[in-house]
């Protein structure tokens, strides 16, 4: 459960030989209702754990696909609450570890006590929160310690060295490596500068480095697992699920495997 | 009052403020408080200010006796600090100069800002051509529609206007464009703030930018009176004209200090902007502040008739005036703003801002209950040339009659 069973996930990655992937999806895009179904399918599909976003109505580091995603979400009048509850009633089916990607004003108005507790109770093993840097972080990170959730840290392409250095120390789960200076969404290729730039935060890291934001090819997927241990896909996930194009996210997923050519 | 000191080290003014962005930005914030830290000890930066402040800007401008406009309240002397005469006809223009200075010092050649009624988005445009910075204004769908003249007086000073019809289409979802633009292009954009909000830094520059309004007040009143003010009234978007207002008084207890929000339809209907009034602590645009907001925590939409007071957040250090009642924040709706501002046109020949009419509209009111020989200052923060087509059309094309 919580910081372990991530830590597990990524275990048998590595002992396989295999990169990470972690598709995002936003909760309740669809309904609250399908989302156990959206969880399985993605399990089966090979996802090594799945990110979980929290409709915010201004979410300043996400682009258009992702703001639009959580603006259905809101329509259909779905909160953190009742994603809790959602996960709560479903958990035991879902064998993967999920991480809750939030910005912080849903958590802080929940309250972060609170928020730990429930999320500890609805099986959540770790948490994402962008708009949350190192500074700040003392406002939630005794609670989710407490309840053993791990606080997944981001670092960027504009983060200095020292400062890479800094996150990468006393940091749970996994780094997410923010491989575009920019909002979540597409991007055409997979600069130089990129994979420097993992290979760098791999190498101050204790824990697995996945590289995320603007990741949308299995070629995307390949090239940056030479740099680091795997991938988090986002935007690109929640078009082909709305496209119903199933086959596509399979491929994705096994491009991480290893297991696709194209 | 004891001496107060705010914000802390970490840019926290008690439980508020704070540097809630996402980790692409904190480089670029971090850099910000350093560039800030050295300019405001370097002799030719203070020139350098002085001499866009007054050569450019046409400061000082003068706090002037309301003669008129006292005698129809029927009170305490009513004195207006004169924002409207600056150049660019607002108070934004005294941070923008000061923004657009430390951004030629951190080598940056691009500047982006967000803007409500326009105001600050023509301050910016105008002192990006004046030191040739290319400047990129994102502004709500909805406020370009209300401000078509301040959009077109931005575009005319070479800035490109970018129309957001993300959310509300106002002022709140200008700045969300503004600060994903920002992340993109922080390597060579500054983001120039346009009220005391957003992370640490800003709050602090912005006000500190701004207090040359209550700095100079409070030289010019004591020139006239050989005293203090009884009170002082100014209206609050963001918070940054009451900010630089307020600060230099914040230690004399016996200056009373008014924010007026704006009350939109009425703060018991859900059209409002009164955010200290209805609101509740919250994160947003970087900062931890007062905010509109439902249970979920998901931001509501604000609304007033002006422009620039329509944003569900306000400023970190107001928030925490509110809580240590420093500072009393009361609201007036459109309609006493609206009323407002054909009053001061009449009685004294000054069309205010929107915005500035709450201020006025809340002023005229307690100065009645005042007594004669008491004094009261009015921070007119902008004039209403903006807003005179936006008021037309409310009077239906009818004379006032
Ligand atoms: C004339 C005028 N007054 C006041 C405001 C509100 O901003 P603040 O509260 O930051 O002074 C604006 C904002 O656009 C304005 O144009």
């Amino acid at each position: 459960m919580g910081k372990e069973r991530l830590e597990q996930a990524f275990e048998k990655c590595s002992q396989k030989g295999e990169k990470a992937f972690i598709p995002y999806i936003m909760a309740g895009d669809g309904g609250l209702d399908i989302l156990k179904q959206q969880l399985l399918f993605l399990q089966e599909a090979g996802a090594d754990a799945v990110e979980l976003g929290i409709p915010f109505s201004d979410p300043v580091a996400d682009g258009p696909v992702i703001q639009e995603a959580g603006k259905r979400a809101l329509q259909q009048g779905v909160s953190l609450r009742g994603i809790l509850e959602t996960l709560t009633s479903i958990r035991t089916e879902i064998k993967i570890p999920i991480i809750l990607m939030t910005y912080l004003n849903p958590v802080f108005t929940y309250g972060a006590g609170q928020f730990a507790a429930d999320c500890a109770a609805a099986g959540v093993d770790g948490c994402i929160i962008p708009d949350m840097p190192l500074e700040e972080e003392g406002i939630i990170s005794g609670e989710l310690k407490q309840s053993g959730i791990a606080l997944v840290r981001l670092v960027t392409l504009t983060s200095p060295a020292e400062r890479i250095k800094k996150i990468a120390d006393g940091a749970e789960g996994f780094l997410y490596a923010v491989t575009i200076k920019g909002t979540t969404g597409a991007r055409d290729h997979f600069e130089e500068e990129t994979g420097r730039f993992l290979q760098q935060v791999r190498s101050v890291s204790n824990v697995p480095v996945l590289a995320g934001f603007g990741i949308s090819t299995p070629q995307h997927v390949r090239e940056a697992g030479k740099y680091c241990d795997g991938t988090v896909v986002g935007s690109k996930i929640i078009q082909l699920l709305s496209a119903a194009a199933f086959n596509e996210i399979t491929d994705l997923i096994q491009a991480a495997k290893g297991k696709v050519l194209s | 009052m004891s001496t107060y000191v705010q914000p802390d080290q970490n840019g926290h003014f008690g439980p508020y403020g704070g540097r809630f962005v996402p980790e692409t930005l904190m480089t670029a914030v971090l850099e910000l408080e350093k560039a800030y830290d050295e300019a405001i000890q370097d002799d030719n930066f203070q020139k350098e200010m002085e001499y866009y402040l007054t050569q450019y800007i046409g400061r000082e401008n003068p706090l002037y006796y309301a003669e008129n406009l006292t005698k129809y309240a029927g009170g305490a002397k009513i004195y207006l600090k004169r924002e409207d005469l600056n150049h660019t006809g607002a108070h934004k223009i005294n941070n923008t100069i000061g923004q657009a200075l430390l951004t030629a010092r951190m080598g940056k050649k691009k500047v982006v800002a967000e803007t409500g009624a326009g105001q600050h988005g023509v301050a910016t445009a105008t002192v990006c051509a004046l030191l040739n910075l290319e400047c990129i204004i994102f502004m709500g769908k909805e406020d370009v529609a209300r401000q078509k003249l301040n959009v077109f007086r931005m575009e005319l000073l070479g800035a490109k206007v970018v129309s957001v019809d993300q959310g509300s289409g106002t002022l709140k979802d200008a700045v969300n464009e503004a600060l994903r633009y920002w992340v993109a292009n922080v390597d060579d954009t500054h983001y120039i703030m346009g009220s005391v909000l957003g992370p640490h830094p800003f709050p602090k520059i912005v006000r500190d930018f701004q207090s040359v309004i209550g700095n100079e007040t409070k030289r010019q009143f004591s020139e006239i009176t050989g005293g203090l003010p009884d009170a002082i009234v100014a209206c609050i978007g963001g918070g940054s004209n009451a900010m630089g207002m307020f600060y230099p008084f914040i230690e004399d207890s016996g200056v009373s200090l008014v924010g007026v929000e704006a009350a939109g339809s009425g703060i018991d209907t859900e059209k409002h902007a009164a955010t200290l009034t209805k609101g509740k602590k919250g994160i947003l645009h970087g900062s931890l502040m007062y905010l509109l907001q439902d249970d979920d925590g998901q931001i509501q939409e604000a609304h007033s008739i002006s422009a620039g007071l329509d944003y569900p957040g306000v400023g970190p250090e107001h928030s925490l005036l509110k809580d240590m009642g420093r500072v009393q924040y009361a609201s007036v709706t459109d309609k006493e703003a609206l009323d407002a501002f054909i009053l001061l046109s009449r009685t004294e020949g000054i069309i205010p801002a929107l915005e500035s009419s709450h201020a006025v509209a809340y002023a005229v009111g307690h100065a009645k209950e005042m007594r004669p020989e008491q004094n009261l200052v009015i921070c007119l923060s902008g004039r209403g040339d903006k807003d005179v087509e936006t008021i037309q059309k409310l009077m239906g094309g009818h004379s006032i009659g």
